[in-house]
């Protein structure tokens, strides 16, 4: 019998979209390349960004409202800029897997939405320690009972003290501009860590908005698995090391002290992933009208609802600031008690109920300023904040 | 600071009727014309008959905010079930209109509301436009999957904006064009609707002439002209 593989069609060799584009430094990306102007959705948004990033595997499982977006991102498969692509079992094995992927060395991306994030979260809270270097974007999306699919972010308090980079985008340009970023700052050899997009679900990506981005000729630079803190694993000697470093996976037989040096380098390289991000954010916050005697301090949709109250209110005659949160970890401490020092009333809207963004202005803000920080506006179970809430709360306040 | 002139319109009907794809035509065709304008669809599960509402922001200056509109000055009732069967997700249905807001009801007669009902509309001042909406799809472009055309049309002349030629961009772009992402259940109800019209010309045609005999009823019926004076009022956002 003749070989069967000898007798195979001869495939035709398929031309990956992604080996055609050029690659570029992220700086010339972000800041130097000519940009167009689309208006499209934020899954759409997500799915350019994709295109420019260089990703090596994109792993998930369907849940709304991240469907959308990880389906884009297979047709970018099927057109040859994402090297691999497959569904998961669901979200325990997916984050599992991204994990190993990452460890191979190479560019690993994945999203989720609420209830998916919270079933993932064992796995994603590994992550941080295991030093693995990924991009996660999270379609944030009610988690508790009554069900429902729409956009509350109470999830994005789950994620504060793993260890991840979380970054909180507010509209479709952020859900391009900041997995881009994502992918670069945790990929920085002091920082190896991964890195969380989180948006509003629906409000962000099943809307349309203005969208300025740069030819899809360009891509990000590949990433190199050993610039990174720790090696990417040895799969070339097997049995492959299934752990960096056996200390970490010997649980209580690990000295406390290892332990603990662990856990501190951890949060360290947080710190240090700030000086990337303000660079490539330009900056950790965004401040609008800084003079003013009260801030609106947001950070999500709930920075867009406030735009258009500040807009109205001082068509009003009262001018009122607002503090764009970009990166919730790290925390813009020092940019806030700068900003605030001076400010007498601050509002911080929010799209939950447990208030996760007023708690860490109030221990941010104690003892470096003497502003009343209200504990709301809230709005629940992912409705959006109609404006006019928000200046009932500044008039209530003003009392 | 100019003042901004805006509409916030909360769109409601039934899944199939076309509501969200109302609501892309609509804002996009602004867009194209050179206005702002945002929208954000709202649905539960998506099958044919459950409540749908959509929701579009219309302005000439930049839209900050997103999300559901939950304080409308327009209202578009797609279907009478809303109001009458209670197929929506506000209840009643003119909850949060703004004072003298405008309601566009698909109905050949109009409605028996609730005494309650009746009195908070008057109180608002609410000015209801009867639309045969469903009709005019049928006698047109011969199906009532055209319902949602004759809807964008009517708004357009109570709007007095967008002009006919960005409208038909943007049907362009929603059927031909480069086209718009749509959920799983829109793709099945747009392949239906493009083996009625074996080619996609005669679609887009069909939807225009829907789209101008509405907007050429609510002319005649002096819902544009009523809406052009009010216009000279400042709109309350």
């Amino acid at each position: 019998m003749s070989d069967p593989v000898a007798q195979a069609p001869q495939q035709k060799e398929r031309v990956r979209k992604g080996d055609l584009q050029k690659v570029v430094t992220p700086e010339h990306m972000f800041f130097e390349a000519p940009r167009e102007t689309q208006f499209i959705t934020g899954s759409e948004a997500a799915r350019e960004a994709i295109r420019r990033a260089n990703v090596d595997i994109a792993i998930s499982y369907p849940i709304t409202p991240q469907s959308e977006t990880m389906q884009q991102a297979g047709y970018l498969y099927d057109e040859g800029y994402i090297k691999d692509y497959y569904r998961g079992e669901e979200e325990i094995g997916v984050m599992a897997a991204i994990a190993g992927a990452s460890r191979s060395g190479v560019r690993s991306l994945t999203a989720t939405s609420g209830p998916g994030l919270i079933r993932g979260l064992e796995a994603i809270s590994s992550w941080p320690g295991a030093r693995v270097p990924a991009v996660l974007l999270d379609m944030c999306r009610v988690i508790n009972t009554p069900l429902a699919i729409q956009p509350d972010n109470i999830e994005i308090s789950f994620l504060l003290n793993t260890g991840l980079i979380v970054l909180h985008g507010e509209n479709q340009q952020d859900f391009f501009d900041y997995p881009l970023i994502a992918f670069v700052v945790s990929e920085q050899v002091d920082v190896t860590l991964p890195v969380v997009v989180s948006v509003d679900g629906f409000f962000v990506t099943h809307a349309r908005g203005h969208v300025s981005i740069p030819s899809a000729d360009i891509k990000l630079p590949p990433r190199d698995g050993w610039k990174c803190a720790v090696p990417a694993m040895d799969n070339e000697n097997p049995p492959a090391r299934i752990s960096r470093d056996a200390p970490i996976q010997k649980s209580n037989f690990i000295s406390y002290h290892m332990h603990a040096s662990w856990q501190q380098e951890v949060f360290a390289a947080v710190q240090r992933s700030a000086r990337y991000l303000r660079k490539y954010l330009k900056g950790l916050v965004e401040i609008v009208n800084p003079d003013a005697e009260e801030m609106i301090v947001a950070s999500g949709s709930a920075v867009s609802q406030s735009r258009e109250a500040i807009r109205q209110s001082a068509e009003l005659g009262r001018k009122v600031g607002l503090i764009k949160i970009k990166s919730l970890r790290p925390f813009p401490a020092q940019e806030i008690r700068e900003a605030c020092k001076n400010v007498k009333r601050i509002l911080a809207p929010e799209f939950n109920q447990a208030g996760w963004l007023h708690k860490e202005l109030c221990s941010t803000l104690y003892g470096y300023s003497n502003a009343v920080i209200q504990p709301g506006p809230r709005v629940f179970g992912g409705m959006t904040m109609p404006t006019e809430m928000i200046l009932e709360w500044l008039e209530e306040c003003r009392k | 600071m100019s003042s901004v002139k805006r509409y916030n319109i909360r769109m409601a009907g039934i899944g199939g009727q076309g509501v969200v794809t109302a609501s892309h035509i609509l804002s996009n065709a602004v867009i194209i014309s050179g206005g702002e304008s945002s929208l954000v669809p709202f649905f539960g599960s998506e099958k044919r008959n459950a409540p749908v509402e959509s929701y579009v922001r219309i302005s000439n200056d930049r839209i900050y905010e997103i999300g559901e509109i939950v304080y409308p000055n327009v209202l578009m009732i797609f279907s009478a079930q809303v109001i009458t069967l209670g197929k929506s997700y506000t209840m009643p249905f003119y909850t949060g209109l703004k004072k003298n807001g405008i309601i566009v009801i698909n109905s050949k007669t109009p409605l028996k509301f609730s005494l309650d009902e009746q009195r908070e509309l008057d109180e608002n001042g609410a000015r209801i436009y009867y639309l045969p909406a469903t009709e005019l799809a049928n006698e047109v472009a011969k199906t009532e999957l055209a319902t949602n055309m004759a809807m964008v049309g009517a708004m357009a002349a109570i709007f007095g904006m967008p002009d006919m030629q960005s409208i038909e961009g943007s049907v362009r772009d929603r059927f031909i064009g480069k086209g718009i992402v749509v959920s799983g259940g829109t793709a099945a109800l747009d392949s239906v609707i493009e083996k009625k019209f074996a080619k996609k010309q005669k679609l887009l045609e069909a939807n225009m002439d829907t789209i101008k005999a509405a907007y050429q009823f609510a002319i005649d019926q002096g819902w544009a002209e009523e809406a052009k004076n009010l216009r000279e009022k400042a709109v309350a956002v």
